[in-house]
């Protein structure tokens, strides 16, 4: 059937199964945008800026777990995808972005709006395209979706030249995609994994490392029914929180720069490492020569690059965590001696009993943790709650009871400020029967606070919780503690009218000073219906603990902080 | 961890893009290329990509593996045992004494491969340890230009 280039686009965004899109016009995707307005099989949401469509996109593929769409124009559209693209890259998030570009007689020449997009996503995505050619459109549209959710997943960049969204051409979408170059291995070794469970049975102190990829995968009930058949102690990376539910006594917590004593300590301890769709990452293992030092490692991830990258594995699975974790249950069922363990959970849970995760709660001034474990008892698992970067992140991480996965949203590997609010609005369109709750602060909010608009003009009521403690809270707990508190421009106390600002956008806003006042405000907004705004004012100089100081050895915590 | 050399092979769809996505990997995770050749595999859609590197075992691996993830990649060979050459160009001055260089030349599988009234060029192809020796060899002729080709290699 002939169609022009931008109906191809739509054509397989429906074909795709794509409900929401989220953009930002601009001359060089035009056409495109035209053959939005004249369809209505997919809603577009007009976000404020790209990088919080991409963002946006973002959030709804990890509520969803489908793939979400991102639409850009060419040049500033496109670079302000950017962080967009690198967020959802480094947490290997299913996306599709499109991006318009100059007409194909215009590229290299320093057009106007011309920027070499494929080029500059390169080391940010999956994969990306520029298409050269109308015949080329359907079948590199087929391949990018393909990508984007298959193996490990990750952002994809089709970059199309305006004259090609303009020009007529036969539209066979592909059933099938036709790669010989690119095959992901999701069954893992038989041999491999007879091996790794029989280090699991003579293990004395195994330790469940869960890590991100298990919610990719979708793998949550393996995960707990693995763990709970085995009863083998379990921690739980940034990324993985909700995967084991709060409540599962197996769960000893969370781990690295900011875990807990005992999810440390276990990980110091442990003779035996199963690692589940997680990456050693740096803020996880802390010191890599003091990492680990007694344990032996069974690492299943999907990307054979991360396994081996920074610490030595004994037992390499490439693979699926889903279908390798299923693998393991069937092959254990017969050998498993749940006993066995039991000293080695009895000492993990002294340790959580020396140093367990706390603050001290205060009459006078509201505590961030507070604020988390509030809304945690109020909400619970019927909300999606996603965060900024910071302070306020650590605490959510710590203190919020995660029950599920996909529960938790947030920039883990890359760490975007900004990511938040843009991310719940994308969570919110993609699941609207849950309660969608930001956690934020005062320096991250700022940095897409134009997305109250966008939340207002489609009725998308998230909730932002600012714990503002007037800094840019994390520079300054940093600051404090390595930089002999010299506070640079770190101070924000100059503040906008948070109530204002959000009742100038269409919200509603609540500021909040008393436990009290937050239980109320909460309660109104849940019920108010609208994007909301409260500012919480918080301890400003509480810091996170337990911290493992960059670089250092993950047994080496400091606990406290008495210097205030 | 020792640095070690180590000659990959990549076979790659032969597409716009594939030798910056090549190279900005290696860029991109600060991995070292010494040479990088590529060229078209006949009667094929694919071209062949000869790098050498160097790193530990670990920065091998990681380079290994990541080759592998890019999605036009269709194969990676970490050669062990292979025929490896590299060819030189040689530009002398016409004054510099022919026949001892072409007598050098021929010791590296090369030769005199043109002259003109002002310079004469030499040629040699052989492993890359060798050329290195050569390149030494031919500097007391007092050379004006050397161009090498990076290597190509071949699995045994």
């Amino acid at each position: 059937m002939k169609m022009s280039g931008a109906q191809m686009v739509c054509e397989a965004i429906i074909a795709e199964g794509v409900k929401t899109v989220f953009g930002y016009p601009g001359g060089a995707i035009m056409n495109v945008y035209d053959e939005i307005y004249k369809q209505n099989a997919f809603k577009h949401i007009l976000t404020r800026h790209e990088q919080a469509a991409v963002h946006a996109a973002d959030g709804y593929a990890r509520a969803t777990g489908e793939v979400g769409v991102a639409m850009v124009t060419s040049g500033p559209g496109f670079t302000n995808a950017v962080t967009g693209l690198a967020t959802a890259y480094m947490d290997s998030v299913p996306l599709v972005v499109i991006s318009g570009q100059v007409p194909l007689s215009l590229i290299g020449t320093d057009g106007f709006q011309e920027v070499d997009a494929v080029g500059i996503s390169r080391p940010c995505t999956k994969h990306n395209y520029l298409v050269r050619s109308i015949e080329d459109l359907p079948r590199i549209l087929k391949e990018a979706f393909y990508i984007a959710r298959s193996g490990r997943p990750g952002p994809v960049l089709v970059d199309i030249p305006k004259d090609i969204t303009g020009e007529m051409g036969e539209f066979i979408y592909p059933d099938h995609v036709n790669l010989p170059t690119y095959k992901p291995r999701y069954k893992g070794n038989d041999r491999q994994i007879k091996k790794a469970v029989e280090a699991i049975v003579k293990a004395k102190k195994p330790l469940l490392y869960i890590g991100g990829g298990t919610v990719l995968s979708n793998a949550y009930q393996e995960v707990r029914e693995f763990a709970e058949l085995t009863q083998i102690p379990t921690v739980e990376t940034l990324m993985a929180r909700g995967v084991m539910g709060a409540k599962n006594p197996l769960l000893v917590g969370m781990l690295g720069m900011h875990g807990s004593y005992a999810a440390n300590m276990a990980m110091s301890e442990t003779d035996l490492i199963i690692s589940l769709g997680a990456r050693f990452d740096d803020r996880v293992t802390g010191k890599l020569s003091e990492f680990a030092r007694y344990a032996d490692i069974i690492h299943v991830d999907i990307d054979p690059a991360n396994i081996g990258k920074l610490v030595d594995v004994d037992y390499p699975i490439v693979g699926d965590v889903k279908t390798v974790v299923n693998k393991m249950l069937e092959m254990i069922r017969e050998k498993v001696d749940p006993d066995r363990y039991q000293v080695w959970r009895d000492i993990l849970a002294r340790y959580d009993e020396l140093h367990p995760l706390s603050y001290t709660d205060s009459d006078e001034v509201i505590k961030p943790q507070w604020v988390v474990e509030r809304v945690g008892e109020l909400v619970g698992s019927d909300a999606i709650i996603t965060s900024d970067v910071g302070q306020h992140q650590m605490w959510t991480a710590q203190f919020y009871p995660f029950d599920r996965p996909r529960q938790w949203i947030n920039s883990g590997g890359l760490g975007t400020m900004g990511y938040g609010f843009p991310a719940a609005i994308g969570a919110k369109v993609g699941v609207p029967e849950k309660t969608v709750i930001n956690f934020t602060g005062d320096g991250s909010i700022l940095m897409n606070v134009q997305e109250l608009v966008t939340a207002a003009e489609y009725g998308v009521p998230v909730i932002n919780i600012i714990l503002n403690n007037h800094f840019l809270g994390m520079v300054r707990q940093w600051q404090t503690f390595f930089y002999d508190k010299r506070y640079s421009e770190t101070d924000l106390s100059y503040q906008p009218d948070w109530k204002k600002l959000a009742e100038a956008c269409g919200g509603a806003g609540y500021d909040v000073t008393t436990k009290a006042e937050f239980d109320e405000a909460l309660r109104s907004a849940m019920e108010g219906g609208k994007v909301t705004f409260i500012n919480v004012a918080v301890d400003r100089f509480e810091n996170v603990l337990p911290m493992v100081p960059a670089g250092g050895a993950l047994y080496n915590m400091l606990l406290e902080h008495k210097d205030q | 961890m020792d640095k070690v050399r180590r000659v990959i092979s990549v076979v790659v769809a032969n597409e716009a893009q594939v030798l910056a996505r090549v190279s900005g990997l290696f860029a991109g995770r600060g991995y070292n290329i010494d040479s990088l050749t590529v060229a078209p595999i006949p009667d094929t859609d694919l071209s062949h990509m000869t790098i050498v590197t160097y790193g530990n075992r670990r920065v091998i691996e990681q380079i290994v593996k990541q080759l592998h993830k890019l999605i036009p990649t269709f194969k990676v060979i970490e050669h062990t045992e292979m025929v490896e050459k590299e060819m030189v160009l040689v530009k002398f001055p016409i004054e510099a004494p022919l026949a001892d260089v072409r007598a050098l030349c021929e010791a590296y599988n090369g030769g005199i491969v043109n002259a003109g009234t002002e310079m004469f060029i030499a040629m040699a192809a052989d492993e890359s340890a060798r050329i290195e020796h050569f390149v030494d060899a031919i500097k007391r002729y007092h050379p004006l230009e050397v161009v090498r080709s990076g290597v190509v290699a071949m699995e045994r």
